[in-house]
């Protein structure tokens, strides 16, 4: 009984507690007891489940059917403030900081009946693509054992696969919620900048973080996008758009559809499967009466190292609030500088500091314009190269990544190997635009990969559908034993 | 040091110094909440109770700018006839300090929300323009306490967040009255216009001081220091004084000057250097991610200029012209705006002369004395106005009307009360002053033949007699024209 | 270009992270690999560009001038690793 209630989608649970079929409390419980079932899989950074299950007891004793998600259990990245739940964003220096408030993304979901279960993993201040750097540790793919989930929410992507909970959130800077989507065989969306409200996410890059849904489906994920994404006068960058009602508007008509496929993403050394899944997708686009469109991204190539200036200079400058004083770990010190030296020393790990110590670099004098002003400026040749399709196409398909997810520990001492995996991700940060990860095969160990679409900036709707369509004619099964049950 | 005509030298060895000063003044904008979180500015309260989760710099907070600061800064760039930017961009600057919980303090680097600007300072030898190089928003950092706990520095961040505008001046000053005379000025026009109280003695106008020092005559500016925080005008001058003697002692022995930041020591009355070499500062100034730039219109702009009240420099020029004050009179009565405000409530109703002349003597002294404000004045403009008026139509002489003064301070009670209750009216019966006046001649034959017979130097004696036994009250000026017939 | 060890030293400190000489060796190292990778920026031309500083599309925000944060100084000192009830408190700085 237990393990169906966990087999369902997160729409069908909705549909299932209005109906009365279920209660919060069978279907949190559900949730919870399959959690603790999956320890193995080092998902979880903080547990909320007694309160949880109070929680759930509360809603069924006063249900609101009206709400969107009623009485529906969601376990969050741990980048998220949530109000006295721990938040630790991976990290030894916020190892016990309990948040006397929540972040409007979390608020959003508590308002519309969400019950949160707990804290999942994820690299250290989101800074990763496998979620190895996380001070709570790896977290296994439930794909294969000892397999990266992906990262920076890798809990999230490892705790959606494994059925851990109906449906998370993450975020995403440079690819963080799509790679970790695509290496699992789930789906994760990264909205247009300033849809989601970056109020209470401990921040990595400012002018890239976005919130995003990782689900099992498109349906979920536009139900997730729906109660996430709201304009909030709490955050500077929040845009007052009109937002749809994506999952009553989702629709897998695409009649007329304009695709573009950019020519540069067809990468050197991509594996023949990745590049045969982009064909399969092409394929069904074009049997769904879409039009496929060649076009050109020529600045693509110079998108990661414009990231890794872009974001290691703005997190070199978020991160120094981490100084021992207010909040979190502080090391003792024989005065003021040394006690900030060591706490930051012992507080951050290896990769954080690596990246705090290139964007202290290249904001440096001397080195500024050299490196972050030529940044900002290449920032806008990439941008001004989307603008240019979008005259000619209405949505962009690629690959998600450039392979399958890997093995733990294979890539550890190899950074910029590390930072490749972001290739086809983080062009779509930089421009600010939304993207979704669907997965769409297998690849010959029969890991999941992942196919991306691309929109227009707060077209979110469109690329939503595109994704509604593929997966409809893809019909994806993710062959996930549970290995980590005994 | 020597002051030959105004100007400020330091000479050594027969070598002439000039003093080249330039002011960065940080005035606190008046709002009631903070420049990028909704926590108030109230100045005084109990330590870290005006700190939000923002001011605090706790994970995922977010700024949020205040737009009546933003119209405040643009306020004062008028004020300062200077020119407004319609773009503007927040810059994060990036150290490391106990009070800055960010680990950045969000302020305008490149482009600021003012640009260049001037204000005219009026010097004994003539008025002298200083040039205004910009003005920017900034926020300001919390306070850091030294001394309550013997082990440690204790942070108060009630201040970390409140508007500060940073008022940057060309390297235009010469000499310590010009800093004066600068500091006054800035402060006069921000209380007109309602930006900045300037109060220093709480912090709301501080100063940043760069000094440099240059053989008379030389045309390039020598190495400048800069002495951060001072927060009096006595303080800057006397830190001014120091760091130039400093430098020329320095360059005398042959040296050169570093470019350094200093602290002035009030106790020592000294500058000493701040911060170690190895530690140079490179703050990594770059656009704050989470602010957009900030752009105004021209409507916008139009609409502040409108409504800008009348400036101490116009208010100088309408006193002179239509009140026909002198030049001298006219500034120190439109230098502070309540100044100017309670001068116009007493001159609409009374002679403009005398009020100029009882505010700036008297009700001055009686201020300077209780070391007060004129909005404290225990004497309102309208009882001042008055007692002028009564003293204007006759009916108390100016010798009384100061001791009615005397009464009026302690508990501004109204001048005409005063004059009926102590029977302090005039005596200008012509009937009554002769009666006075006969008198004083028949009991003083002598000094009467004195004087017909040339002893001119005796009316005097004659008035001063009849005075007195009018116990003062008598209308001095009939007194004279009646004893001039009487005698003659 | 090179990222020598002095060099290392200087962002360390201006980062407020102390580091060993071992792991300013091999951070060394890592930095210059990616900063070879990221070298590759050097032949776009890009004289002409404007630097992209936001790609919000949205003017600055603005908030009315209103105090709606209350006394929560229990709150704002709760997380502070030193339990002063009234301040934070931090290693004595001399001046
Ligand atoms: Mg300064
Ligand atoms: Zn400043």
């Amino acid at each position: 009984m237990m393990s169906n209630i966990t087999d369902l989608k997160l729409v069908e649970l909705v549909d299932k507690i209005k109906k009365k079929e279920l209660s919060s409390s069978e279907v949190t419980i559900a949730f919870i007891e399959r959690s603790k079932k999956s320890k193995k899989l080092n998902a979880y950074i903080s547990e909320n489940y007694e309160n949880a299950i109070k929680k759930a007891k509360i809603f069924d004793q006063k249900p609101d059917f009206k709400k969107k998600l009623p009485g529906i259990p969601i376990a969050v990245k741990d980048l998220f403030c949530t109000k006295n739940i721990r938040t630790t964003a991976g990290s030894k220096i916020l190892e016990n900081f309990v948040p006397t408030y929540e972040s409007t993304v979390t608020q959003n979901i508590l308002d519309e009946g969400g019950i949160v279960i707990g804290k999942l993993n994820c690299d250290e201040f989101a800074m990763g693509s496998s979620n190895e750097t996380s001070y709570f540790g790896n977290v296994q793919n439930p794909v294969s054992e000892n397999l990266v989930p992906g990262g920076s929410s890798g809990g999230s992507s490892s705790a959606i696969a494994a059925k851990l909970t109906p449906a998370t959130i993450g975020t995403d800077t440079g690819g963080s919620i799509r790679q970790p989507a695509s290496f699992t065989g789930t789906v994760g969306l990264k909205p247009t900048y300033g849809s989601c409200s970056r109020y209470g996410i401990v921040a990595f890059a400012s002018s890239l973080d976005q919130a995003g849904p990782m689900t099992h489906d498109v349906k979920d994920c536009s139900l997730m996008l729906e109660i996430m994404s709201t304009y909030d006068t709490k955050d500077s960058t929040s845009v007052d758009f009109k937002r749809e009602n994506y999952l009553t508007n989702l629709n897998e008509n695409i009649k007329g559809k304009k695709i573009g496929i950019p020519k540069e993403y067809r990468v050197d050394g991509m594996p023949k499967e990745i590049d045969e899944l982009w064909e399969k997708g092409i394929k069904i686009i074009k049997e769904n009466g879409g039009q496929i469109i060649e076009i050109s991204l020529p600045n693509t190539n110079y998108a990661l190292p414009t990231y890794y200036i872009v974001a290691p200079a703005e997190a070199s400058s978020n991160l120094a609030r981490y100084d021992g004083v207010k909040y979190g770990f502080r090391s003792k010190g024989e005065n003021l500088i040394d006690m900030y030296e060591k706490t930051r020393s012992e507080g951050f790990g290896d990769e954080v500091k690596r990246r705090i110590m290139i964007g202290t670099y290249v904001l440096s004098s001397g080195y500024y314009d050299a490196y972050y002003l030529k940044a900002q400026k290449v920032r806008r040749l990439i941008k001004n190269d989307f603008d240019e399709a979008y005259k000619k196409v209405d949505a962009i398909l690629t690959p998600s990544t450039p392979s399958s997810a890997f093995k733990i520990g294979e890539k550890l001492n190899d950074p910029v190997s590390m930072y490749l995996n972001d290739i086809f991700t983080v062009p779509i940060n930089l421009a600010g635009l939304p993207a979704i990860s669907i997965p769409a095969g297998h690849d010959k160990k029969g890991y999941p990969l992942g196919l991306q679409v691309i929109g227009k900036a707060f077209d979110e709707q469109s690329i939503l559908n595109i994704a509604f369509a593929l997966e409809k004619n893809i019909s994806f099964k993710n062959n996930i034993t549970d290995w980590w049950i005994k | 040091m020597s002051k030959n005509n105004g100007e400020y030298l330091i000479i050594r060895n027969d070598n002439k110094y000039e003093v080249i000063i330039g002011l960065e003044v940080h005035a606190q904008v008046l709002s009631e909440s903070k420049l990028f979180s909704t926590s108030s500015t109230k100045f005084g309260s109990e330590p870290n109770t005006q700190v939000s989760l923002v001011d605090a710099a706790f994970p995922g907070m977010l700024p949020v700018i205040n737009e009546h600061c933003i119209k405040q800064a643009v306020k004062t760039g008028i004020g300062l006839k200077a020119k407004i930017n319609k773009r503007s961009i927040f810059d994060r600057k990036n150290y490391f300090y106990a009070d800055l919980p960010q680990g950045y303090q969000i302020s305008q680097y490149k482009d600021p929300i003012v640009g260049e600007g001037s204000v005219t300072l009026d010097m004994p030898n003539g008025e002298k323009n200083i040039g205004i190089e910009r003005l920017h928003l900034e926020q300001d950092a919390g306070k850091s306490i030294h001394d309550i706990d013997p082990q440690n520095t204790l942070v108060d961040l009630n201040r970390s967040g409140v508007a500060l505008m940073e008022i940057v001046s060309k390297p235009d000053l010469r000499s310590l009255d010009e800093v004066n005379a600068y500091i006054k000025k800035i402060r006069s026009i921000m209380r007109y216009l309602g930006t900045c109280d300037g109060n220093m003695q709480e912090g709301s106008l501080r100063a940043d001081v760069n000094v440099s020092v240059r053989k008379k005559g030389d045309k390039k500016l020598g190495t400048r220091c800069e002495i951060k925080n001072v927060n009096s005008i006595k303080f800057m001058q006397m830190a001014i004084d120091f760091e130039a003697n400093r430098q020329v002692d320095i360059i005398e022995e042959g040296g050169s000057i570093d470019q350094e930041t200093r602290l002035f020591d009030t106790k020592k009355n000294e500058t000493r250097s701040m911060r170690s070499k190895e530690d140079a500062h490179d703050y990594r100034y770059f656009p704050d991610p989470d602010l957009l730039p900030l752009e105004l219109n021209d409507n916008y702009i139009d609409q502040i200029k409108k409504n800008i009240p009348e400036l101490p420099d116009e208010k100088k020029k309408r006193f002179i012209e239509k009140f026909k004050l002198s030049p001298y009179e006219a500034n120190i009565l439109v230098s502070d705006i309540e100044i100017s405000k309670y001068f116009e409530e007493v001159s609409k109703n009374s002679d403009v002369k005398l009020a100029t002349n009882w505010i700036t003597g008297e009700l001055f002294a009686l201020l300077n004395e209780k070391n007060i404000e004129i909005t404290e004045s225990p004497i309102s403009s309208k009882n001042l106005s008055k007692l002028i008026n009564l003293i204007k139509d006759g009916t108390i002489s100016g010798k009384i009307a100061k001791s009615v003064f005397e009464i009026m301070r302690d508990g501004d009670k109204d001048p005409i009360t005063i004059v009926e209750e102590k029977g302090l009216k005039q005596q200008s019966d012509p009937k009554e002053l002769e009666n006075l006046i006969n008198k004083v001649i028949i009991e003083n034959p002598k000094n009467v033949e004195a004087y017909k017979s040339g002893k001119d130097k005796l009316f005097g004696f004659f008035v001063g007699q009849v005075m007195k036994n009018s116990n003062g009250k008598a209308n001095p000026k009939l007194v004279n024209e009646i004893l001039k017939k009487k005698l003659n | 270009m090179t990222i020598d060890l002095k060099t290392v030293k200087h962002i360390s400190k201006l980062s407020r992270i102390s580091i060993d000489d071992n792991k300013a060796k091999k951070l060394g190292k890592d930095l210059n690999s990616i900063f070879s990778f990221i070298e590759k920026l050097n032949e776009l031309d890009t004289k002409n560009t404007e630097p992209l500083t936001s790609i919000a599309e949205t003017t600055l925000k603005l908030r009315k001038d209103e105090i709606k944060s209350e006394n929560i100084r229990e709150d704002i000192l709760k997380n502070s690793p030193d339990k002063n009830k009234d301040f934070f408190v931090v290693p004595k700085v001399i001046e």
